[in-house]
């Protein structure tokens, strides 16, 4: 025991103090956030920018007045006494951005209103004046139909369905948008500790066996130690990791507005969200902090912890017993990990699968069997699965870790200590299934 | 009293008995040569002995008691031919944690590696990494994380390949003071006149079966092939008679085999009666290396796989 406590001391140690490891553990954040306030800054920059178009209106679908569709900000001109040929070459001049043409047209079938525009129009841009087209042509429409149009509007409905669970805690609001965020993240994450961390236990063993130092170790430490030491100082690296990361994440989000003080001021501001709070439609803050609320965010935290640890141990001991095989070279490697990495792919796709249909067959068996359950289960948790199948679930990762652990420290054993030889799968199952 | 003392020890793999019922003893302080081809199953031997493999069949003692690999771990020290230190670890770092994972308290550890790294003059190295080591230095380093821990059994296997002469020595005079201060060695080496000037006892072993066993004095005299080196103030033409045929000459002396029922005195006597001046008479011994390819010339190369029915 105090042996394998001194290996998973260096195992953590090493690989802490290393500079590649604070790189990365400052840098993906940034790079995280980076995107996201990107994204924020691109989609205010673009909402906000107003163009003035230019138009003339042959037809009179607008009467001299334009109707705008909510979340059009484009600025309309009337333009009198130019035709569309006359006014092609002069828009770009009077500061225009664009002149939109509406021809003499028949109202039940308008064709050949045009825009021109000196470059292609944003799909987004071209979609908002579409709108206030199509909003004109109805208003005429209606007209004709001797219908009024205020009326009508009164008339049309925009319906938000809210769902409510009714469990013994009593009655919460469930948002299936968020739920569905949560698992896929959920899951996402899981699959990633899997791949990162499990590769790292793999390229550690390489590492021993590569460079001769297995033989020396063992002879003072026995192989399993050496592996249980490996397997858990790099889970405490991971878990080191993500700690500093949701921490960063959570002090960079904190400063985000603070870099970017217009934005969430704008945000408010903009018209076509002030107008959808008048409509009755809650603000989507609001929708995703009650979403959160509604689900077991509790057991969702003890699920994650519990399937990051157990998927980790069950894949990382896989990785170990795949790295003492390899004897040289990254290709052979990349060869024997096939197998291993199929189980985790087939587990995201059920995964993905689970989280539009979370009660399926096919997800209730994903999220049982150990080798896909760390991450279909977190692709289901938030639905709130029965308890039994949570239950059952857990019990059957702690026996496949208890199993493969035996399985492949058996594989570990022989393997770092076989050097010049190819090692093919049939061989490992062989070292697998022996006595002794 | 012995040391080590290895009983019927078997192991069996699927393709090769690697170990084929091999016994012997080693007094304390002694150096000992494990010799033996490719293949011969010395590695194996070697890992049951250091508690990496357990046997199949047989008993091992150390120290008068039963082999208990999870405690007498800290009682030797094995320097494998496959050998290597973690590349992106601190010298000193690395030399403390091997000596911690043999049982020393970081203190003790610490100490003992600084006490070496005078001794060796490698006190500069300790923050620097291995990767930064040439093969020599880093051999040298593998050498003291080896006996640090004051194991009484040592097992060096090929302990000086990559090693210049004067690293070599120093090395050499190492192992004899750890004899001396009562360590028992074990030797394992292709190198027969490293074995010839180093040891006191060898063994040989080919196929997994011990062949060969015993001082190297005697395993000489036991070779012997009644070979002379004769040096004489004139070379006479020699007729053929019944004592000796010669086998070499050059300008000063004979190299002579003696036939069977006749002794070295009936050599010089011959000569005394032809009258020619004998300057000096030695007995040739065989070399260990001679001996070496006499008892494993003719098995092929590499093992053959065999079946194995246990």
């Amino acid at each position: 025991m105090k042996k394998t406590w001194l290996v998973i001391q260096r195992e953590y140690l090493t690989r802490v103090k290393r500079r590649s490891f604070l790189i990365t553990t400052l840098i993906v954040p940034i790079i995280i956030i980076g995107f996201y306030a990107a994204i924020i800054a691109i989609s205010i920059s673009g909402s906000t920018s107003s163009q003035k178009i230019a138009l003339i209106d042959d037809g009179h679908l607008f009467n001299g007045q334009v109707d705008k569709a909510k979340d059009d900000l484009s600025q309309y001109a009337f333009i009198q006494g130019e035709t569309e040929d006359s006014f092609k070459s002069k828009y770009k001049t009077l500061g225009y951005s664009a002149f939109l043409y509406v021809p003499k047209i028949n109202i039940d079938a308008p064709y050949g209103i045009r825009i021109h525009s000196q470059s292609a129009l944003s799909l987004s841009d071209k979609g908002k004046i579409e709108s206030t087209v199509n909003r004109a042509i109805e208003d005429k429409r209606l007209a004709s139909a001797q219908i009024d149009p205020a009326k009508y509007k009164a008339i049309n409905a925009d319906v938000s369905i809210e769902n409510t669970i009714d469990s013994e805690n009593g009655e919460k609001k469930a948002v299936a948008g968020v739920a569905y965020a949560v698992s896929f993240g959920g899951g996402i994450l899981i699959y990633m500790i899997l791949l990162i961390y499990g590769m790292m236990v793999m390229r550690g063993v390489m590492e021993e066996k590569v460079n001769r130092i297995a033989e020396v170790i063992v002879s003072s430490v026995k192989p399993f130690q050496l592996m249980l030491g490996k397997i858990i100082g790099i889970g405490a690296v991971g878990l080191t990791q993500f700690s500093i990361w949701i921490v960063l994440m959570i002090l960079l989000q904190a400063l985000v507005p603070l870099l970017f003080p217009g934005m969430f001021h704008q945000v408010t501001a903009n018209p076509a969200v002030a107008q959808a709070g008048q409509t009755g439609q809650p603000n989507m803050m609001i929708v995703v902090a009650e979403g959160l609320k509604s689900l077991p965010i509790g057991l969702i935290l003890f699920c994650f912890v519990f399937y990051f640890l157990g998927g980790y141990l069950i894949y990382a001991s896989m990785f170990a017993a795949i790295g003492s095989a390899v004897s040289e070279d990254q290709q052979e490697a990349q060869q024997l990990t096939f197998p291993i990495m199929m189980p985790i792919i087939l587990a995201f796709v059920i995964m993905t699968k689970a989280v539009n249909d979370p009660n399926s067959g096919l997800a209730i068996f994903g999220s049982l069997f150990p080798l896909t359950s760390p991450i279909v289960m977190m692709g289901r948790i938030a639905y709130s699965p029965p308890a039994w199948q949570i239950i059952l679930s857990m019990a059957f990762l702690i026996l496949g870790f208890l199993f493969f652990t035996w399985l492949t420290a058996k594989i570990y054993r022989t393997g770092i200590l076989m050097y010049g030889k190819k090692i093919t799968w049939k061989e490992m199952i062989k070292w697998a299934f022996r006595k002794g | 009293m012995s040391l080590l003392e290895v009983r019927n020890l078997k192991k069996y793999f699927a393709t090769q008995k690697a170990v084929d019922d091999i016994s012997f003893s080693l007094d304390k302080g002694s150096i000992f040569g494990l010799l033996g081809p490719n293949g011969a199953g010395k590695t194996t031997l070697i890992r049951m002995i250091t508690g990496i493999f357990y046997p199949d069949e047989g008993n091992i003692l150390l120290d008068g008691k039963k082999f208990d690999a999870e405690n007498d771990v800290a009682l030797i020290g094995y320097m494998p031919e496959e050998r290597g230190l973690y590349k992106k670890m601190k010298i000193g770092e690395q030399a403390v944690y091997l000596a911690q994972l043999k049982g020393l308290s970081r203190h003790a550890a610490i100490e003992r590696v600084k006490q070496w790294f005078i001794k060796f003059e490698m006190q500069s190295w300790w923050n620097k990494k291995v990767e930064d080591l040439s093969k020599g230095m880093g051999q040298k380093l593998q050498f003291v994380t080896t006996v640090l821990h004051e194991p009484k059994l040592i097992i060096l296997d090929e302990p000086f390949s990559g090693l210049d002469p004067v690293n070599s020595n120093l090395i050499k005079e190492e192992i004899y003071d750890l004899a001396k201060k009562g360590s028992t060695i074990i030797f394992s080496t292709h190198r027969m006149e490293q074995v010839e000037e180093i040891c006191d006892h060898i063994i040989l072993v080919n196929k997994g079966q011990k062949i060969l066993d015993g001082s190297v004095g005697n395993v000489k005299q036991q070779f012997k092939e009644n070979i002379f080196s004769i040096a004489l103030d004139r070379i006479p033409g020699i007729p053929v008679q019944q004592i000796f045929d010669v086998i070499g000459k050059n300008d000063s002396s004979l190299i002579l085999r003696i036939n069977n029922g006749f002794r070295s005195n009936d050599v010089l006597q011959y000569f005394i009666g032809q009258n020619i001046n004998v300057v000096s008479f030695n007995e040739m011994l065989p070399s260990l290396s001679d001996i070496f390819i006499k008892l494993v010339e003719g098995t092929p190369l590499a093992r053959q796989f065999q079946s194995v029915k246990a």
